[in-house]
C-alpha cells in the first residue's frame, strides 16, 4: 500500500470510467481498493477532476458502508456483539478497549496502531465473549486479560 | 391552453389544470392537507408521509404533495384513518426531536411545533432517542443545529440546486442521515457563501440566522453607547408579514420603532445605496470612456456573491466593482462623516444594520477594509426575522406607530437607492446616473422596465449617447455561471464582451428573497415585496441619486469628488480569491 501523492493515479483511473455510468461509484471504489480508504485529499482532487461537488462524492462516499474516510488502522480490532457474547459481557470488554486505547468504535487510535470495529456473531458463541484482531480470535475474554493481549502487538512490528 | 380536469375532493366538484398537485387543488376548495416536507417555493421531495390522501376505490395511499390530480379521481383527504397514521407520522418525527421549543429560536415560528399543536398531541407513545450531533455556528450567519433536522430535504434542495454551492449535502443513510457538510468540518470550512438560503426554508429550527438580539439590547442598555442604527431597502417591504400584514411599504413606523427602542439616530441604508451609485456609475463611465480597466463591469453589493465569486470565480475580480456594500458605506460615514459634523466620538457608536440578509453578519468582519473609519464599521447586523422578535419582546404595538422620519444627514434617499433590494434595482438605479455622467443629461423616462421581474437571467440594451449598452442580470447563484462564461468565451477568443454590466444578487428574487427575511417565501410574496419598493420609488419626488440634495452635500463637505483619494479609502474593498474548502 502506498500513500496516496496521486494526481498520476487518479487521472488513469478517471480516464478509465469517463463517461461511464455510474462511474463515481466505480472510481471510488478503485481508490478504496487501492489504499483501503477513500482519503480527503483524493477526494477533493476527484471533485476538481470530475467536476463533481465534493459534497456530492461524500454523499456517496457516507452511503456505502463499503467506503472508509479513514485509513484503517495496522491491527484491526472485532469485539462481538452477537446476542451470546453481548450476554457474556461484550459491553464490558468494549467499554475497556475505550478506555484502555482512547478510542471511539469505527475509528482509529490517535497512533494509527489500532482501529477499534464492533461485529456481529463471529460464529464461536461458545466462546463468548470473543474479540478478534486480525485474524486471531481471543475467546472467553475478561477484562483484566486486555491489556496484555494489546502488548503483544507492539509499535516495532 | 391546459387540459382541464375533473374530480372530487371530499364530495366536492373540482376543475383544476392537468398537472395540478392534489395537494393545490383541495387548496381551491378549501381543504388543507396538512404538508410538512413541501416548501410552497419547492419542488416536492415526497418525505415526511403528512400529506397522505386516499382515493376512492384504491387501498393506496397517495402523497398530495406530489401527485396529480387526475380525471374522475374521489379524494378524501380526511377520516379516522388518515388522521390517525398522519398522527404517528408525527409522533415518530417527535421520538428523535428534541422539546426545546419553549429555548428554540423557532418558537411560535415553526412548522413542526403547529402541526403537532394541530394534532393535539400530548404523549409521546414511543421512546425517545435523540442524535448525539453537535450545534455548529462557526459561520456567524447561520448556526446548524441537525439533532432538530426532521430530513425534508429543503436546505439542501436549495444550496444545491438554486444556490450551486453544495455546501449542505445528506451523509449517511436511515436512522444515521444527516444534514452536514462534506465531511466531519464545520460550514465555514465548507464553502458556505452565508445566504441563509437554507435557513429561510428549513421548516424547523434545525437552520437558523446566529440571534444577535442579546448584543444588541446590551448595547442599548449601555450608557456609554451612542447607538445608531439603519435598515434595508428590503426590511421596510416585509416586516409587517411577521405582523399579518403582506405587501405594505413600513419605512416610516419602522423609523418611529428603531427610536423608541433607544437608538439615538435612524438612518436608511437607501441613502448609503445612492452613495454606491455615485461609485459605481463612475466606475462605469471610466471603463465604459476611458477604458481604464476592462468590461464587464460587475456588481459587488451582495456579500454572499463576493464570497461565491471569491472561491468559485476569482478569474472574475478585475471585473468587479470595488465599491463596498451600501450598509458597510453607511457604517463607515457614521463613524466618519456623522460624528465629525455633530462633534460625537467614533468610538462610542454601536451601529447596528437591520437587513434581510445573514451575509452581512459575516461581511462586517470579512477584511481590513470593513474598519475602514479606525473601528469596526458596523458592530452588528440584525435579520428582518431578528427585528420582528425584537420588536415583540419590547412590547411594542409596532402596527399602531405614527409615522417617522429618518435623521436626515445619512437618511434622505431617491427613487433609486430603494429599489436596491430587488433584483434588477442596482442596475437600473446605476444606469440613471452612470446615463448622465455620460451623457450630461438626465433621462426623461427613468423607469427600465426591461430589467424588473423575475426571471432568472435578465438580458437586455439600452441606449446610452448612441452607444449600445448589453447588460445582464442574475439572481439565484444557480444562475451565475452561465452569465460568467459568455465572458470567459468571449475572452478566450478575443472578442468584444458579450455585456458591459453584470448585476449579479445571489437570493433569488434580489434581497426581498433574502436569507434572513420572514418564512414561507414564494416567488408571488418577492414580486409583492418587490412591488412595494418600486411603489416606494415611484412615490419620490427625486428619482436619480446624483440628484440627492444630502448626496451632494456629501460629496461637496466630506468625500470631494467619486473615486477620489477620501471615497477610495473608506468605500471601496479589495478581493481575493478564496479556498472553496479550507479542509
Ligand atoms: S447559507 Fe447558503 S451557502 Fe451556506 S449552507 Fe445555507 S444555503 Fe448553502
Ligand atoms: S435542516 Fe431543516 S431544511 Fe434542512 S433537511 Fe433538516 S429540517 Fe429540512
Ligand atoms: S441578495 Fe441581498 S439578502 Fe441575499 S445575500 Fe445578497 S445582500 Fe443578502
Ligand atoms: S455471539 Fe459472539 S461469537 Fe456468536
Ligand atoms: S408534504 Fe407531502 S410528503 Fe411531506
Amino acid at each position: 500500500m502506498t500513500e496516496p501523492k496521486l494526481s498520476e493515479d487518479i487521472k488513469k483511473v478517471v480516464e478509465k470510467w469517463r463517461n461511464k455510468k455510474g462511474s463515481l461509484v466505480m472510481i471510488l471504489h478503485e481508490i478504496q481498493n487501492a489504499y483501503g480508504y477513500v482519503p480527503r485529499e483524493t477526494s477533493l482532487e476527484l471533485s476538481k477532476y470530475l467536476d463533481v461537488p465534493l459534497a456530492q462524492i461524500y454523499e456517496v462516499i457516507t452511503f456505502y458502508n463499503y467506503f472508509k474516510l479513514e485509513k484503517p488502522g495496522t491491527h484491526r480490532i472485532a469485539v462481538c456483539m452477537g446476542t451470546a457474547c453481548y450476554l457474556k459481557g461484550a459491553p464490558v470488554i468494549l467499554q475497556e478497549l475505550k478506555e484502555l486505547l482512547d478510542v471511539e468504535e469505527g475509528h482509529n487510535t490517535k497512533d494509527g496502531l489500532f482501529a477499534l470495529d464492533v461485529v456481529r456473531c463471529l460464529g464461536c458463541c461458545g466462546l463468548a465473549p470473543v474479540m478478534m484482531i486480525d485474524s486471531k480470535v481471543y475467546g472467553k475474554v475478561k477484562k483484566e486479560e486486555i491489556m496484555n493481549i494489546l502488548s503483544e502487538y507492539g509499535k516495532e512490528e | 391552453m391546459k387540459k382541464i380536469v375533473k374530480a372530487k375532493i371530499n364530495g366536492i366538484l373540482i376543475r383544476a389544470e392537468e398537472g395540478t398537485t392534489i395537494l393545490d387543488a383541495a387548496k381551491k376548495v378549501q381543504v388543507k392537507i396538512p404538508t410538512l416536507c413541501k416548501h410552497p417555493d419547492l419542488k416536492p421531495s415526497a418525505s415526511c408521509g403528512l400529506c397522505i390522501v386516499k382515493v376512492k376505490g384504491s387501498n393506496k395511499m397517495l402523497r398530495a404533495c406530489c401527485t396529480p390530480l387526475d380525471e374522475g379521481m374521489d379524494i378524501i383527504t380526511h377520516d379516522p384513518e388518515i388522521v390517525d397514521i398522519r398522527r404517528t407520522v408525527l409522533e415518530l418525527i417527535l421520538s428523535n426531536h428534541p422539546n426545546d421549543c419553549l429555548k428554540c429560536d423557532r418558537n411560535n415560528d415553526c412548522e413542526l411545533q403547529k402541526l403537532v399543536a394541530d394534532f393535539g398531541i400530548r404523549q409521546s407513545p414511543f421512546t425517545q432517542v435523540l442524535r448525539d450531533l453537535p450545534i455548529d455556528n462557526s459561520t456567524k450567519a447561520v448556526e446548524l443545529e441537525p439533532q432538530k433536522c426532521i430530513l425534508c430535504g429543503r436546505c439542501v434542495d436549495v444550496c444545491q440546486n438554486r444556490q450551486d454551492v453544495w455546501a449542505l449535502s445528506f451523509l449517511e443513510r436511515g436512522m444515521q442521515t444527516r444534514i452536514s457538510p462534506a465531511g466531519d468540518i464545520l460550514l465555514n470550512e465548507s464553502p458556505c457563501v452565508k445566504c441563509g438560503q437554507c435557513s429561510a426554508h428549513c421548516p424547523t429550527g434545525a437552520i437558523v440566522e446566529q440571534d444577535d438580539i442579546g448584543k444588541v439590547w446590551e448595547a442599548l442598555l449601555d450608557p456609554d453607547k451612542y447607538c445608531v442604527v439603519q435598515i434595508a431597502p428590503a426590511v421596510r417591504a416585509s416586516i409587517g408579514e411577521a405582523f399579518g400584514l403582506t405587501g405594505k411599504n413600513m419605512t416610516k413606523q419602522l423609523y418611529a420603532l428603531l427610536r423608541r427602542l433607544g437608538f439615538k439616530a435612524v438612518f436608511d441604508t437607501n441613502f448609503a445605496a445612492d452613495v454606491t451609485i455615485m461609485e459605481e456609475a463612475s466606475e462605469f463611465e471610466e471603463r465604459l470612456i476611458k477604458g481604464t480597466k476592462s468590461l464587464p463591469l460587475i456588481t459587488s453589493c451582495c456579500p454572499a456573491w463576493v464570497d461565491f465569486m471569491e472561491k468559485f470565480h476569482s478569474d472574475m475580480i478585475e471585473h468587479f466593482s470595488s465599491c463596498k456594500s451600501p450598509h458597510e458605506i453607511l457604517g463607515v460615514l457614521s463613524k466618519t462623516y456623522y460624528t465629525q459634523k455633530n462633534g460625537l466620538d467614533p468610538s462610542k457608536i454601536t451601529m447596528v444594520s437591520i437587513m434581510p440578509c445573514t451575509a452581512k453578519k459575516y461581511e462586517i468582519t470579512r477584511s481590513n477594509e470593513m474598519s475602514a473609519s479606525g473601528f469596526q464599521d458596523i458592530d452588528i447586523v440584525l435579520s428582518t426575522r431578528e427585528l420582528a422578535r425584537m420588536i415583540k419582546q419590547a412590547g411594542i404595538d409596532f402596527l399602531s406607530l405614527p409615522d417617522e422620519e429618518a435623521d436626515s444627514m445619512l437618511g434622505e434617499y431617491a427613487g433609486a437607492g430603494v429599489i436596491f433590494g430587488a433584483t434588477g434595482g442596482v442596475m437600473e438605479a446605476a444606469l440613471r446616473t452612470a446615463y448622465y455622467f455620460v451623457t450630461g443629461t438626465d433621462l426623461g423616462k427613468v423607469e427600465f422596465e426591461s430589467v424588473r421581474g423575475l426571471k432568472g437571467i435578465k438580458e437586455t440594451e439600452i441606449e446610452v449617447a448612441g452607444k449600445k449598452i448589453r447588460i445582464a442580470i442574475a439572481h439565484g447563484l444557480g444562475n451565475v455561471e452561465i452569465v460568467l462564461d459568455k465572458v470567459r468565451e468571449a475572452k478566450k477568443n478575443n472578442q468584444e464582451p458579450p455585456y458591459h454590466f453584470i448585476e449579479v444578487m445571489a437570493c433569488p428574487g434580489g434581497c426581498v428573497g433574502g436569507g434572513g427575511q420572514p418564512y414561507m417565501v414564494t416567488d408571488e410574496l418577492r414580486l409583492k415585496r418587490a412591488k412595494v419598493l418600486y411603489q416606494d420609488d415611484t412615490d419620490k419626488q427625486i428619482r436619480c441619486s446624483h440628484q440627492n440634495p444630502y448626496i451632494k452635500r456629501l460629496y461637496t463637505e466630506f468625500l470631494e469628488k467619486p473615486l477620489g483619494p477620501k471615497p477610495e479609502k473608506l468605500l471601496h474593498t479589495k478581493y481575493t480569491p478564496r479556498p472553496i474548502y479550507k479542509r
